[in-house]
C-alpha cells in the first residue's frame, strides 16, 4: 500500500463554471487529498456533470482553477495540459465506448497510443483489464451488442487501462443491479488501497456514497454551489439539513 | 338527464347562509377518454363575489386524470383571484394526487427564456450565429490543415484499416449512383448540344461538346454532389453520434486529436476516391453521348470517338481532376465540421447532416465558379 498520507492531489479554487449566460455553479473550493474515494453529490441539474467535465479538461471553467499536484490545469502550456491528462482515467455516464471498436481495441488504444508495447503484451493487459470488470472473454465484442451495465465496466476497464493516479467516474452504478454496483464499488476501493489510485466519484448513489466515500461535496442547485464538504458519514450525522435530507432520501427534516 | 355513463356537473351556492361559497358537485364518469368540459367554463361564476370553493363528489362513480386536470385547472383559477379551495369533498385517492402535483412549486427561475421572439430577434440571432460560424469554421480548417501538416511529417495518428474502410464505403460503393447519374447527364448534355447544333449542320460537335462538359465541369460537379448527400451527411451523422455517446470526449481525455483520429482518414478517403469517381463519370458520360448519337443522330461510333479524343488534352483532364480533388475535400470538410459541432441530441444529429449537405453544396458552387474563372484567366 501506497503512502496515505493526506497530500493534496487536486486543489480546486474558487470555480465557477456557466453554459453561455448560465452560471452551473460558483465558488467551488474544495481539495480531494492522494487515496481519497472523493464523492460529487447533488440533486438531478445541479452540475455535478459539468464539475466533472472542468476537472478533466473537456470544459474550461468561467473562473477559478484546477490544481493537479500543484500544476494549474486550466493555465498550462498544452504540452502540460496533455500530460496531466494522460495521468487521468475517465468513465463517462454512458461508457463512451468507440463504437467502430470491439472492446479488447476499446482497451488497447489508450495503452498502444502511450506506451508503444508489443502488441502481444498490450493483449494480456487488455485481457486482465477485462477480467476485472467480470468481462473476460467479451474481447471481440462490439460496444452495440453489450448491455448497458456491460458498457459501463468496459468502460471502467478502459478508463484505468493506464493504472491512472487518478480515476473520475460519472455515475458508476446507474443502471446496474444492486449486486454488480456492489461489485464495482468494491474494485474501485480496492484499486484505490492497492495502487492508492485518487477516485473521483459523481453519484447520488446513497448506498455507495456512505460505503465507499471518505470525502465528499454537495453541490446544491437553488444557491448554486457547494454547501457542505467532508467526510459522508460526518455530512450524514451532523451536516447541513439540506445534506442529510439528501442522504435519508427525505427521511430527515 | 344524462346517461350514467356520462359526466355530471353542476355548480351552485353551498347554501343560503353560506352564499358567497361555491358548490361543485361531480357525478358520473369523469375520464380522460370523454370530452369533459374545461375548467374555464367556471370563470364566469368565480368572477362573482365568491369567497371558497367546495366539492361534492359524493355521486361520482369513476375518475382519473380527467377528473384531476379539470379539479387543478380550477385551483389555478382561485388561486389568481384569491379564493380558498377545500378539495375535503373529493375522493381521496384524488386529494393526494393533487396534494403532490401542488407539493413542488413551479420553477421560475431555470435560467432560460423562452419568451416569444418577434422578426427582428430572429434576424439578429441569425445575423450573431453567422459571424459566429465563420470563425468557428475557419478553426476547423486550420485544425484540419494542422493535422495534414502532422501526417506529412509522420506524426499523426489513425488506424490503416479506417482509412481502408471509409474508402471502401466513398468508392466502390458509390459507383450504381454515380453510374446512373453521369449517364443520363450525358445523355441530357448530347441532346442539348444536338439541338443547337442541328441548326448549323454541325451534329459532330456534340462529340466535343460532351467530352469537356464531363471531363472539365460536370463529371466533377456531379460527383461533388452525389458524395456530399451519399458520403457527407453520413460523416455528420457518424461524428455527430460519437458527439452524443461521449466518444469524442473520451479521445481528448486521453490526449488522442480526434481530428488525427477521425477526420483525416475521412478527408483522405474523399480526397483520394472524388478524382477517381470524376473521371469514372466523365467516361460513363461520354459513353452516353455515344449511344445518343450513334442511335438518334447517325454519327458512327468510329467519327465519335475520333472527334472525342481530338476535343480532349491533358488540361482538361488536369481541370476535372483539380476539381474533383477540391470537392472531394469540401464535402469532408463539411461533413466532419457539422459533425465535430454537434449538440447532444438525436434532432442535432439530424440537423448536423442536413447542415452538412447545405455547407457542402454552398461551399462546391463557390468554389466552382472561383475555379472556372481562374482557369479561364490563366487560358487552361
Amino acid at each position: 500500500m501506497k503512502d496515505m498520507a493526506a497530500t493534496p492531489h487536486i486543489e480546486v479554487r474558487d470555480l465557477s463554471m456557466a453554459y453561455g449566460d448560465f452560471v452551473v455553479q460558483r465558488g467551488l473550493d474544495f481539495v480531494v487529498n492522494q487515496g481519497d474515494i472523493f464523492v460529487v453529490m447533488g440533486g438531478n441539474g445541479c452540475g455535478k456533470t459539468t464539475l466533472m467535465r472542468a476537472l478533466v479538461g473537456l470544459q474550461r471553467p468561467l473562473a477559478g482553477s484546477v490544481i493537479y499536484s500543484g500544476e494549474d490545469f486550466w493555465n498550462a502550456e498544452p504540452d502540460t495540459q496533455q500530460r496531466l491528462k494522460r495521468r487521468l482515467g475517465i468513465l463517462f455516464q454512458g461508457g463512451a465506448l468507440w463504437s467502430s471498436l470491439t472492446l479488447a481495441e476499446n482497451v488497447a488504444l489508450p495503452i498502444a497510443e502511450s506506451t508503444g508495447l508489443p502488441a502481444a503484451r498490450v493483449n494480456e493487459i487488455v485481457a486482465f483489464k477485462l477480467a476485472l470488470v467480470g468481462l473476460a472473454g467479451f474481447e471481440d465484442f462490439y460496444p452495440s451488442e453489450l448491455s448497458g451495465g456491460m458498457k459501463k465496466r468496459a468502460g471502467l476497464a478502459r478508463a484505468m487501462a493506464l493504472d491512472p493516479d487518478i480515476l473520475v467516474i460519472d455515475e458508476p452504478s446507474s443502471g446496474l443491479d444492486p449486486l454488480t454496483a456492489r461489485r464495482l464499488d468494491e474494485l474501485i476501493m480496492e484499486l484505490r488501497d492497492s495502487l492508492g489510485t485518487t477516485i473521483v466519484v459523481v453519484t447520488h448513489e446513497l448506498a455507495s456514497i456512505l460505503s465507499i466515500g471518505n470525502n465528499s461535496i454537495y453541490l446544491d442547485s437553488e444557491s448554486r454551489t457547494m454547501i457542505a464538504t467532508g467526510h459522508p458519514q460526518d455530512a450524514l450525522k451532523n451536516g447541513h439539513p439540506k445534506v442529510r435530507h439528501f442522504l435519508t432520501r427525505g427521511g430527515t427534516t | 338527464m344524462r346517461d350514467k355513463a356520462a359526466w355530471q356537473l353542476d355548480v351552485r351556492a353551498a347554501g343560503t347562509d353560506d352564499a358567497d361559497t361555491l358548490l361543485i358537485v361531480l357525478g358520473g364518469r369523469w375520464r380522460i377518454d370523454q370530452s369533459l368540459p374545461s375548467a374555464d367554463t367556471l370563470n364566469d361564476r368565480l368572477d362573482a363575489p365568491v369567497r371558497s370553493v367546495r366539492f361534492d363528489a359524493s355521486e361520482l362513480a369513476d375518475w382519473d386524470s380527467g377528473l384531476l386536470t379539470y379539479v387543478s385547472g380550477i385551483s389555478k383559477s382561485c388561486a389568481s383571484r384569491g379564493i380558498a379551495v377545500d378539495s375535503s369533498g373529493l375522493p381521496p385517492g384524488a386529494q393526494r394526487l393533487l396534494a403532490m402535483a401542488a407539493a413542488v412549486p413551479e420553477q421560475t427561475l431555470t435560467g432560460r427564456d423562452r419568451g416569444p421572439r418577434g422578426p427582428l430577434a430572429h434576424v439578429g440571432a441569425a445575423t450573431l450565429e453567422f459571424f459566429h460560424g465563420a470563425p468557428r469554421m475557419l478553426g476547423f480548417l486550420g485544425e484540419v490543415v494542422l493535422s495534414l501538416l502532422r501526417l506529412v511529417s509522420g506524426r499523426a495518428r489513425f488506424r490503416a484499416r479506417d482509412l481502408w474502410l471509409e474508402i471502401e464505403q466513398v468508392g466502390p460503393r458509390a459507383l450504381p449512383i454515380v453510374s446512373v447519374i453521369s449517364f443520363l447527364v450525358g445523355l441530357i448534355l448530347a441532346y442539348l448540344g444536338a439541338d443547337q447544333l442541328r441548326l448549323v449542320g454541325a451534329q459532330i460537335f456534340i462529340a466535343d461538346l460532351v467530352a469537356i462538359g464531363m471531363v472539365r465541369e460536370v463529371g466533377a460537379l456531379m460527383t461533388g454532389v452525389i458524395i456530399s448527400g451519399r458520403t457527407g451527411a453520413a460523416f455528420a451523422a457518424q461524428l455527430g453520434t460519437m458527439q452524443v455517446n461521449e466518444e469524442i470526449d473520451a479521445y481528448q481525455t486521453l490526449g488522442i486529436s480526434a481530428i488525427d483520429f477521425l477526420v483525416l482518414p475521412r478527408i483522405l478517403a474523399l480526397m483520394l476516391m472524388v478524382p477517381l469517381l470524376t473521371l469514372y463519370s466523365a467516361f460513363i458520360g461520354m459513353l452516353a453521348g455515344m449511344l445518343v448519337s450513334l442511335t438518334i443522330f447517325d454519327i458512327g461510333a468510329f467519327e465519335y470517338y475520333t472527334e472525342t479524343l481530338r476535343a480532349l488534352d491533358f488540361k482538361q483532364f488536369a481541370v476535372g481532376l483539380s476539381k474533383g480533388t477540391v470537392y472531394g475535400a469540401i464535402v469532408a470538410f463539411a461533413g466532419c465540421l457539422r459533425g465535430m459541432q454537434c449538440g447532444r441530441s438525436a434532432e442535432a444529429v439530424g440537423h448536423a447532416a442536413t447542415s452538412a449537405v447545405v455547407t457542402a453544396m454552398l461551399l462546391i458552387t463557390i468554389a466552382a465558379s472561383i475555379m472556372t474563372i481562374v482557369f479561364y484567366q490563366l487560358g487552361i
